[in-house]
């Protein structure tokens, strides 16, 4: 066997087991649960739609994700909830066509620290035609939409801040 | 972008939580993976050797597929959500010490001095078994708590699995200076691979209860906590025991490897700093007290202090009650003539270590023909094995199943640091096999095992909890007066 050849096979034995090093510390790298915090320069990445497929949303809900989730955007729709007042000022969540609930139970995609919000306060879920609806889930004090109660499920407009307690989220492009 | 314009200035991120997937396709696509790294590596070795592609390249490969498939399946089955990186580095390393064991089964020179020859299919046959433990402990382990109830039992286990290679007519005649093998039915069983496993099950079992005492109970005195003596009891016994090893057994290796597993349990169980400054402390005690009467000790710290002395004096033939060991400058020629990419594989000359090539010293074959790139390569991939443990431990919900990860994952980094350690020089050296890579039965058979309980682990860790009980409102919301 020629001299090059092995020397071939030998760098290239090399290269194949630290590309599997790599591939693997990858998959390390991949495989980080638990919450995911992304800094707001990459805000194209939270726009990939596998991520959607990561989010966790309670069973019943992320199967109404599946449908509207395939990354289709109407233009002038909202991609992300901004909370803009309260403890939790400046948290987004990246709007992928599944439910956003919001309460104090430690399940809800927001949790807020909030004394004067409910365990289980309101969501905000896509209608079929991809307008989003805020719903109060019968709050003690009441979810706001600019300054009205809301009392059915409403459209959010983008901008309009939503208050509950001493939070407010708006929806932003 | 209307609105974007007063978006605060302040810190700005986005929280998602995200699930726990199963991951099993990933570890199916490394697992391939790490079977052809090998099946290549084999073929280097016969091109270099031989000039030709080896005969038994197909039927290896096979073999080799076939087990990891196994593996992969009985995973898939029965440890849906485990980790997906044990399984392929696991394999990859038992791999890579196929190819390398049977590459030097094809040396002349160890053919005539071992009249070994046949390791290779041997080592097949023990990682087969391996294999099949592995799919025993993961069919019938179905929740690793289960273990917990045989504390005390697996403390009396492991004393027996420590003590049988002294009971006379057990205890084989291959005395290479450690009395750690036993044979039965004409195979030599290391007892003390298995007593690793069942030492870190009592050492989890026993620190889940008592590790409140240890941490609380406790004076301080110059910035250390000491803890009670009745706290310290254990402590000590588990120091007696791994000096009784080391002095009856002349194994520093295992000595050192328990005492080291107890001490980084008990550390992560009480979170006291001043555990591991005595668990040094005693160490070295023991080791030097040890070492200042024990000549088989002795020759090893000489060995390790001025190799080529101890060379020089065995290769003189000098007689003097000793045995002069000239491994430890072998291996470190080897080592230097692989330089930094190695010399290829089946091209280097670490058949000259003659005594236990392919077991203990397997690392200097390694590091002749991979380089140091090669065994940077090999040693993380030991590291990233540790790292999941330890990740399973930090995932883990039981505090039973995080102390033993930890424990698991601890003994099997040990193990590779005091083996690599001494195969390099950097302590002395001790006789443990380097696990999955070394030619032995009882090693890599245990070791699997360890694996399997570690899927085990990251199985139960890594499932998606139950759903949470109706939040019965514990703080009542306040209400807005208006």
């Amino acid at each position: 066997m020629s001299e090059l050849t092995l020397t071939v096979m030998r760098l290239g034995f090399l290269a194949v087991l630290w590309l599997f090093v790599i591939v693997a510390v990858q998959v390390i790298r991949s495989d980080l649960f638990g919450t995911r915090v992304t800094q707001r320069g990459s805000r194209r990445e939270a726009n990939r739609p596998q991520q959607a497929a990561r989010q966790t949303a309670p069973p019943p809900q992320r199967q109404q994700a599946a449908p509207s989730g395939g990354g289709r955007q109407r233009r002038g729709a909202p991609t992300k909830l901004v909370v803009s007042e309260g403890t939790l000022t400046g948290t987004t969540v990246a709007l992928q066509g599944q439910t956003i609930t919001l309460g104090r139970a430690h399940d809800s995609t927001i949790v807020l620290d909030d004394d004067y919000a409910s365990s289980r306060h309101a969501r905000i879920y896509p209608d079929r035609d991809g307008q989003w609806i805020v719903e109060d889930l019968g709050s003690t004090n009441g979810t706001y939409l600019d300054r009205s109660r809301l009392t059915t499920p409403t459209p959010v407009p983008l901008g309009a801040p939503i208050r509950i307690g001493k939070t407010v989220i708006e929806l932003r492009k | 972008m209307s609105s974007s314009t007063n978006t605060p200035t302040h810190h700005t991120s986005t929280i998602g939580s995200i699930g726990t997937p199963s991951r099993r396709n990933t570890e199916l696509a490394l697992l391939v993976f790490a079977v052809v790294i090998p099946v290549f590596a084999y073929a280097n070795v016969g091109l270099a050797i031989d000039d030709q592609v080896p005969s038994g390249l197909l039927g290896y490969g096979l073999g080799l597929g076939l087990l990891a498939g196994v593996a992969h399946l009985v995973v898939r089955k029965f440890a849906p959500y485990a980790d997906p990186l044990l399984l392929p580095l696991a394999t990859l390393l038992n791999g890579l010490g196929l190819v390398v064991i049977w590459r030097l089964d094809q040396s002349k020179l160890l053919q005539s001095v071992n009249q070994a020859g046949n390791a290779a299919p041997r080592q097949l046959m023990y990682t087969a078994l391996a294999i099949a433990l592995f799919v025993v402990v993961l069919i019938f382990l179905k929740d690793h708590r289960v273990l917990q109830r045989y504390t005390y039992i697996s403390m009396v286990g492991a004393l027996v699995l420590l003590l049988l290679p002294l009971v006379p007519g057990l205890g084989a005649d291959i005395t290479y200076g450690a009395k750690i093998w036993i044979s039965v039915a004409g195979f030599s069983i290391q007892p003390g691979e298995f007593a690793k496993i069942v030492l870190a099950v009592f050492f989890a079992g026993y620190l889940m209860v008592k590790r409140d005492a240890l941490a609380l109970a406790s004076r301080r005195f110059m910035g250390l906590y000491l803890p009670r003596g009745r706290d310290l009891g254990p402590i000590l016994v588990v120091w007696a025991i791994s000096i009784l090893i080391l002095v009856f057994e002349t194994d520093l290796g295992t000595s050192l490897l328990f005492f080291g597993m107890f001490i980084i349990m008990l550390y992560v169980a009480t979170e006291r700093t001043s555990w591991i400054v005595f668990g040094l402390l005693m160490s070295a005690a023991g080791a030097v007290g040890v070492a200042s009467f024990e000549p088989h000790v002795q020759t090893r710290v000489q060995a390790w202090l001025d190799p080529m002395h101890e060379y020089m004096l065995s290769q003189a033939g000098v007689k003097d009650g000793v045995v002069h060991s000239e491994q430890a400058m072998q291996a470190l020629w080897a080592f230097g003539s692989g330089g930094t990419l190695g010399t290829g594989l089946g091209q280097g000359h670490s058949e000259l270590i003659k005594f236990a090539a392919n077991s203990d010293f397997i690392l200097a074959t390694f590091g002749e023909e991979l380089g140091l790139a090669g065994i940077m390569a090999i040693l993380l991939i030991y590291g990233l094995i540790v790292e999941r443990g330890i990740r399973t431990a930090l995932a883990a919900r039981d505090p039973f199943g995080k102390l033993l990860a930890v424990g698991l994952s601890g003994a099997f980094g040990l193990q590779v640091f005091v083996v690599a350690g001494g195969v390099m020089g950097l302590i002395p050296l001790t006789g443990m096999t380097m696990p999955f890579l070394a030619s032995g039965g009882s090693s890599v058979i245990a070791n699997w095992a360890l694996i399997a309980i570690l899927i085990r682990i990251s199985d139960t860790a890594r499932r998606p909890a139950p759903a949470p009980a109706p939040n019965p409102d514990a703080e009542m919301t306040q209400v807005v007066r208006p």
